[in-house]
């Protein structure tokens, strides 16, 4: 509940692909919160679920088992056009691979959610231009995504999931397709622009350079989350355990 | 967002201009060939389309098209004419005569004999001379294509002779009547000089042309004179179609051209629909993208609509003005003269190019309907 300050709850969050033999169990009773004004980091190694649960989470993917409140709504309590304009009211979205539309120049492509949502068009360019200009983008504005460095079609894409000022960002392994040096500029950039006090930001990485900028850090393995850390204090973070250390099912 | 959909559409200028040239070129194969088809079929009955003043033809019963003729008796014009509802019915022959030149060059030719006191079923167009003067002996008008078959390279000139029948005739006119199925000089004469022209036979009278008196329809007349006669009766588009039937049961040119156009519409619509289809599926992480942003289905739907109907609607248009080049450049060609572009053929390839736009959008919505936008994170 927005309440106790969680934009994300998850309790017992279960989900599978396929049933019988070919039944995967990407998620096996997950529990995560990610609180408002935080950078929340969701980290593991390939295959552990990280990816399923932010789809889950952002309404992409319906779970199978367990409780989810976003923003104090239960997904499952909206029907498919209310979850639509729920995702496109309050979430934002960076994906590894940019998914910037290859026609459209920078501004054009940040304008994409406010023009989903109505806002006429002149308006949306306006505020899409203002903040590139506020991302370092200000002479690219006009560029087509193939002319612009990977970190530069990564800041479009941040700039893409702000405009409309939603209040969760999702971001999935925005540095991965990066240098270190690209990689910790987008991520200063998304830390200093995305996270406010009314704002929950969740990313999913496995970039372990990066994770200096996370408040929170949620280590998953095998669709479980195994330990959660809080980093206290200013940079270098101290890092805190706080969750109970993993039991492997195996081990049970 | 319809420019979004617009500038996808656009953006890859390889795609875009190979969907517009598909469809382009779809729309020109069918126009072409259909236009062509129609026009050659409509060349079966171009001499009575060019008989303007009558509306009703009379003629043996067992005359099934224009070029199939049993000579009526000169009492039957009497009979027709005495027929209730009948405002005038004149004689008219049609006969294929060789027609030779001073130089030697000689070729069949159709002549038609036109009533002596009325010249009526003469074409209305003619570029030099005037039909007055076929009241002269031994005087034709002959259609542009004919003169220039029998006089190649020479100028349009009248007074100039042609041997039919060991009669010398001289062109007192030069007409533009429509061309023929077969590019054969058309000659038209008085009906007394035509029979002269061709060779005399016991019975003479091809065709009797009519007009049905006011207040009664060229339909009711002809039933009125296969009533009251035993003859055939037709109105002109009735006849026009029996010569049209002919040809479509009796010649391979239906099956011909079927063919073609059958094979234009399958490529056209497989190659149009398939690569609109492909381009979508190309682009369905981009689709992803917008409905993991939050563009409704709807939405999504109305922008593959825009893209498939923008690019079918230029599509087509470039096809239409491909096709109208065509036949303006090939108008004033003397083998392919009054073939033009009509309208209901490219009313017809538009409806196929409505139907494979539709077709191709159905199967485009329905990929990014069922796309889950959680395939976006899919690396």
């Amino acid at each position: 509940m927005e309440s106790n300050g969680h934009a994300v709850s998850c309790r017992e969050v279960k989900k599978h692909y396929g049933e019988g033999e070919t039944r995967i169990d990407a998620l096996r009773g997950v529990d995560f919160d990610a609180r408002f004004g935080e950078l929340s980091f969701l980290v593991g190694p390939s295959g552990c679920g990280k990816t399923t649960l932010l789809c889950v989470i952002a309404g992409l993917l319906d779970r199978t088992g367990g409780d989810l409140t976003v923003l104090g709504e239960r997904p499952d309590d909206l029907s498919d056009a209310e979850r639509v304009l729920f995702r496109r009211k309050n979430l934002g979205f960076v994906f590894q691979q940019y998914n910037l539309l290859p026609a459209l120049t920078a501004a054009e492509n940040v304008s994409v959610p406010l023009l989903a949502a109505e806002v006429p068009r002149k308006e949306a360019l306006d505020r899409a231009k203002a903040l590139l200009s506020r991302l370092g983008l200000e002479k690219r504005i006009q560029a087509l995504p193939s002319k612009l460095s990977g970190g530069q079609q990564q800041r479009v894409a941040l700039a893409r999931a702000l405009v409309h000022e939603p209040r969760i960002i999702v971001c999935d392994e925005p540095t991965a397709a990066l240098d270190h040096a690209t990689g910790e500029t987008v991520m200063e950039l998304l830390a200093s622009n995305a996270v406010q006090p009314d704002r929950a930001v969740i990313v999913v990485t496995h970039d372990s350079r990066v994770f200096h900028h996370a408040d929170s850090i949620a280590r998953m393995d095998d669709g479980r989350i195994v330990e959660v850390t809080r980093a206290i204090g200013s940079f270098p973070p101290e890092i805190t355990q706080v969750a109970a250390p993993f039991q492997k099912e195996a081990a049970l | 967002m319809n420019f979004v959909a617009l500038r996808m559409l656009t953006g890859d200028r390889a795609k875009y201009f190979g969907l517009v040239f598909a469809i382009a070129f779809c729309t020109f194969l069918l126009e072409n060939q259909t236009s062509i088809f129609a026009n050659i079929l409509r060349r079966t009955a171009s001499q009575i389309l060019d008989v303007t003043d009558a509306e009703v033809w009379v003629m043996d019963p067992q005359t099934e098209y224009w070029d199939q003729t049993k000579a009526l008796k000169d009492t039957d014009l009497t009979r027709v004419r005495g027929v209730a509802g009948v405002g005038w019915a004149v004689r008219l022959f049609k006969g294929n005569p060789v027609a030779r030149t001073s130089s030697g060059k000689f070729g069949a030719s159709l002549i038609i004999g036109l009533d002596d006191a009325t010249l009526a079923g003469a074409p209305r167009k003619m570029l030099l001379g005037s039909w007055d003067r076929l009241r002269e002996p031994d005087s034709v008008v002959i259609d542009k294509a004919g003169y220039i078959l029998l006089f190649p390279k020479q100028p349009l000139q009248l007074d100039r002779t042609l041997q039919m029948n060991d009669h010398l005739v001289r062109i007192v006119g030069i007409s533009d009547a429509s061309a023929p199925f077969l590019s054969l000089p058309i000659m038209h004469t008085r009906y007394s000089e035509a029979i002269n022209f061709v060779g005399h036979e016991r019975t003479e009278l091809s065709f009797i042309i009519a007009r049905p008196a006011p207040g009664v329809t060229p339909k009711e007349l002809t039933a009125r004179i296969e009533k009251q006669t035993g003859l055939r009766a037709r109105t002109t588009k009735e006849f026009l179609w029996d010569c049209v039937g002919y040809y479509l049961r009796n010649t391979g040119i239906p099956v011909n051209f079927g063919i073609t156009i059958i094979v234009g519409l399958v490529v056209g619509t497989v190659v149009a629909g398939q690569t609109f289809y492909l381009f979508t599926v190309d682009n369905l992480k981009q689709f992803g993208a917008l409905k993991a942003i939050g563009v409704t289905n709807l939405r999504l739907t109305g922008m593959i609509l825009l893209q498939a109907f923008s690019v079918g609607a230029l599509g087509f248009a470039l096809g239409t003005g491909m096709a109208a080049s065509f036949f303006e450049l090939t108008l004033h060609k003397l083998a392919t003269r009054g073939i033009v572009l009509m309208w209901q053929c490219v009313g017809i390839t538009g409806a196929c190019i409505f139907f494979v736009v539709i077709v191709a959008s159905i199967l485009s919505i329905r990929r990014v309907l069922v796309l889950e936008p959680a395939t976006v994170f899919q690396g």
